[in-house]
């Protein structure tokens, strides 16, 4: 707080005329100019320490992604080791390279999901944000005590359910519970309801168009920046999802990535754990996030509002 | 507005469409066990490196039964998943269970009675092994696969360093551990450490607790029984004198104090050149092994930390076969030689022992060339082992009330844990609505 107060009790004296205590005011000629910026330490070293909080875990994986079995517990946490290549082909070589088989189900499994729910939640977003319908209020209610519902404790009744359709130890049976998103929906939702001004689809009706041809080329394209949003969420909860997958899939060939590296961890009390592998494995199931949000990025600096009419 | 209705439901079809698309491409792969031609096919939830390639041999001699090994993670989560499964009737037909996971596993009707199709088969394995199998009584719910009869591995160089002498009973072990410290106050004989129910669970065994017991239509749990409470007192004595370390093993630390020689010794199982070959790489060969230290001098006993079994499922519509999978994999010879090759496991069958790869020591102790020999000597003694339906629990309180009284460093911390050990694991059995008896 003192770093915002200070500045004010230097600030220049209201030149003559103006009213005193108008932010505005320019700073009076002679004088030295607007006050320095200060920098504000207090936030300054919060943010920092919040930032090493967050990247040294990181910097851990990077740099222990490089050390050889034997150096792993032995030398300086962030000395850097020289097994990389070594930890790579191994984790290639591991049993025929079902590692990149468990990447490629992630990406399947991410990719495909966040892709449907986020369809989903464009439908029902735009839906619940344009039509006037009864028990509008109350399925919207219902979906919002899904977003406070951890997915975790639906893992189970989810696999029951699945067991009785028999689809269990499937592709689908992973795919079908991620495609309804309670939170995805509800970002659709207010999205629109703040990108979608009723009168733009009014003038849609008018001008003749459908009900979907208004959805598709109207809505959608306003709607884009809070459906990569939606998109991103759903890529990264379905990348790092471990229960789901772990409950429903029994064949470990059709395992995400992370519920295979945890079969590396566990061996039985009587194998040491493969941390090596664990660890390389850990830091390339970063990179494809990484990329995923460098590459998404630039559809984000739409304007949220863009192409609406004035209000 | 009818139109969108009917649009939006195409669409909405079309993205069924293509989910039925997917199911198909995921029953092409799939396990299941279609048995009206063609040969009978198993799966089989295993954990142990390697298994796949031991269930290939068997596969090539028996064509009329495919065996597919879906290699899953060890442990607590394994047992729920198994658990989930029978429930909705989707298990696999056979599974690997670590011993303590049997009565849990029966208890939820997860596990079918082997009995009639492995007849004979018992002599193969040490009684106290055997025993976990069957819960002590006729049925018959899994063949054991390995064992981990516990033992003494100290640093040999450094024994003969500060002049100490190997313990045979465990009075002598804290005089060792005594005279360490005098002699170099930094370094500590061993550990105690809370992070693995499974080690105390052993150490009890040995000193002849009966953790859980069925009598009559009751169960009966002993954790706070004589023998425990005297591992109990032994172990926290140390930890309040300062005799030995209290800081939790399977850490960094520990690994860089095994390595570096700040601890000298460690009470564990037969796999360790396995886990000290991660830990310490640098000390190998300065290592031995010898029987575990007595209680009384010239008794003969040693508990077990780890080990598994090989166990069919009650959904499996195959369940002859699968026994008879189960036999091969944990009786034959070849099997079991590959067992020791491909995952690296301490077989229980007794006359594995010795054989195979094992006839040589482990490249970690290759300067104690009978290490093997001498191991299947303590495997024998084998105390038995009984365990309930809720050694999960117990196993967590463990964790969480003797990892406190560690850090407390108290006597008093630790007897205080005990009880609340047994408090935690007889309550949890009353809630599960099992009787326990007083």
């Amino acid at each position: 707080m003192t770093g915002h107060a200070t500045p004010a009790l230097r600030k220049a004296p209201p030149a003559a005329g103006t009213t005193p205590g108008t932010a505005q005011a320019p700073p009076a000629p002679g004088t030295a100019g607007p006050a320095p910026r200060r920098t504000a330490l207090l936030p300054t070293a919060a943010l920092i320490l919040g930032a090493l909080y967050c990247l040294l875990p990181v910097a851990w994986v990077v740099v222990a992604a490089t050390k050889a079995d034997d150096e792993l517990f032995s030398t300086f946490t962030f000395l850097p080791g020289t097994g990389l290549a070594d930890n790579l082909g191994e984790l290639t070589a591991y049993r025929d390279g079902i590692y990149w088989k468990w990447m490629g189900n992630s990406v399947l499994y991410a990719g495909l999901g966040a892709l449907l729910s986020t369809v989903v939640s464009a439908f029902a977003g735009y839906a619940l944000a344009v039509y006037r319908f009864r028990g509008r209020e109350l399925f919207f209610n219902v979906m919002l005590t899904g977003v406070l519902m951890p997915p975790v404790i639906l893992a189970i009744p989810q696999y029951l359910l699945m067991a009785e359709a028999d689809l269990t130890d499937s592709y689908l049976s992973v795919l079908l519970p991620l495609i309804l998103s309670p939170y995805g929906v509800y970002l659709g939702r207010i999205y629109a309801e703040a990108a979608i001004p009723a009168e733009l689809v009014e003038a849609g009706r008018v001008d003749g168009a459908g009900e979907w041809r208004i959805f598709t080329r109207i809505a959608v394209p306003m709607l884009g920046p809070g459906l990569v949003t939606i998109f991103l969420f759903q890529f990264v909860a379905i990348w790092n999802n471990f229960l789901l997958p772990f409950i429903m899939l029994g064949d470990d060939e059709k395992f995400p990535m992370t519920v295979g590296l945890f079969t590396l961890l566990k061996q039985g009390a009587s194998q040491p754990a493969l941390y090596t592998l664990v660890i390389t494995g850990a830091l390339l199931a970063v990179l494809p996030l990484i990329a995923l949000f460098l590459v998404i990025q630039r559809f984000w600096s739409l304007d949220l509002l863009s192409g609406a009419v004035k209000s | 507005m009818p139109q969108i209705t009917r649009r939006s439901l195409a669409a909405a079809t079309a993205v069924l469409l293509g989910a039925t698309a997917l199911t198909a491409c995921g029953s092409d792969s799939g396990g299941e066990a279609g048995a009206e031609s063609g040969p009978v096919e198993l799966t089989y939830w295993a954990w142990a490196p390697g298994m796949d390639k031991v269930a290939a041999l068997w596969n090539a001699q028996h064509p009329e039964v495919k065996v597919t090994v879906q290699k899953q993670a060890s442990g607590d989560d394994l047992v729920t998943k198994i658990i989930t499964a029978a429930k909705a009737h989707k298990g696999p037909d056979l599974v690997q269970a670590e011993y303590q996971a049997l009565p849990t596993l029966v208890s939820n009707d997860a596990l079918a009675d082997i009995a009639k199709e492995v007849q004979g088969v018992e002599k193969q394995f040490a009684p106290g092994v055997w025993q976990q199998t069957t819960l002590g009584g006729d049925a018959v719910y899994a063949l054991p696969q390995d064992s981990g009869p516990l033992m003494f591995f100290y640093r040999q160089d450094l024994f003969e360093e500060y002049g100490l002498t190997v313990p045979t009973t465990w009075d002598e072990f804290a005089e060792t551990a005594r005279a360490l410290k005098k002699k170099a106050p930094k370094k500590a004989l061993t550990t105690f450490s809370a992070n693995d129910s499974g080690l105390f669970a052993g150490l009890s065994q040995q000193a002849g607790a009966q953790w859980w017991t069925f009598e009559g239509d009751n169960w009966k749990v002993g954790i706070d029984d004589d023998a425990t409470r005297k591992v109990t007192d032994f172990w926290g004595g140390l930890v309040a004198e300062g005799a030995i370390d209290n800081q939790p093993m399977y850490t960094p630390a520990w690994n860089k104090a095994l390595n570096t020689g700040e601890q000298l010794a460690w009470v564990s199982a037969v796999w360790a050149p396995g886990t000290l070959g991660t830990a310490a790489p640098d000390t190998k060969g300065k290592w031995a092994m010898a029987p575990l230290p007595q209680w009384n001098k010239g008794e003969n006993a040693t508990g077990s930390w780890g080990g598994s079994s090989t166990a069919v499922t009650s959904d499996s519509k195959h369940k002859e076969a699968a026994a008879r999978f189960a036999t091969w994999l944990n009786t034959d010879p070849e099997a079991l030689a590959a067992l020791v090759k491909e995952s690296g496991i301490y077989p229980a069958a007794t006359a594995a022992q010795t054989s195979g790869a094992l006839a040589k020591a482990p490249d970690y102790f290759a300067n104690q060339p009978d290490f093997y020999t001498r191991a299947a000597e303590i495997a024998k003694t084998t105390a038995p082992a009984a365990w309930g339906p809720n050694v999960n629990v117990a196993y967590t309180a463990f964790k969480d009330e003797f990892g406190k009284a560690a850090k407390a460093r108290t006597e008093a911390a630790f007897g205080a844990a005990l009880t609340k050990l047994q408090d935690t694991t007889v309550a949890d059995l009353e809630k599960q609505g099992f009787g326990v008896a007083k």
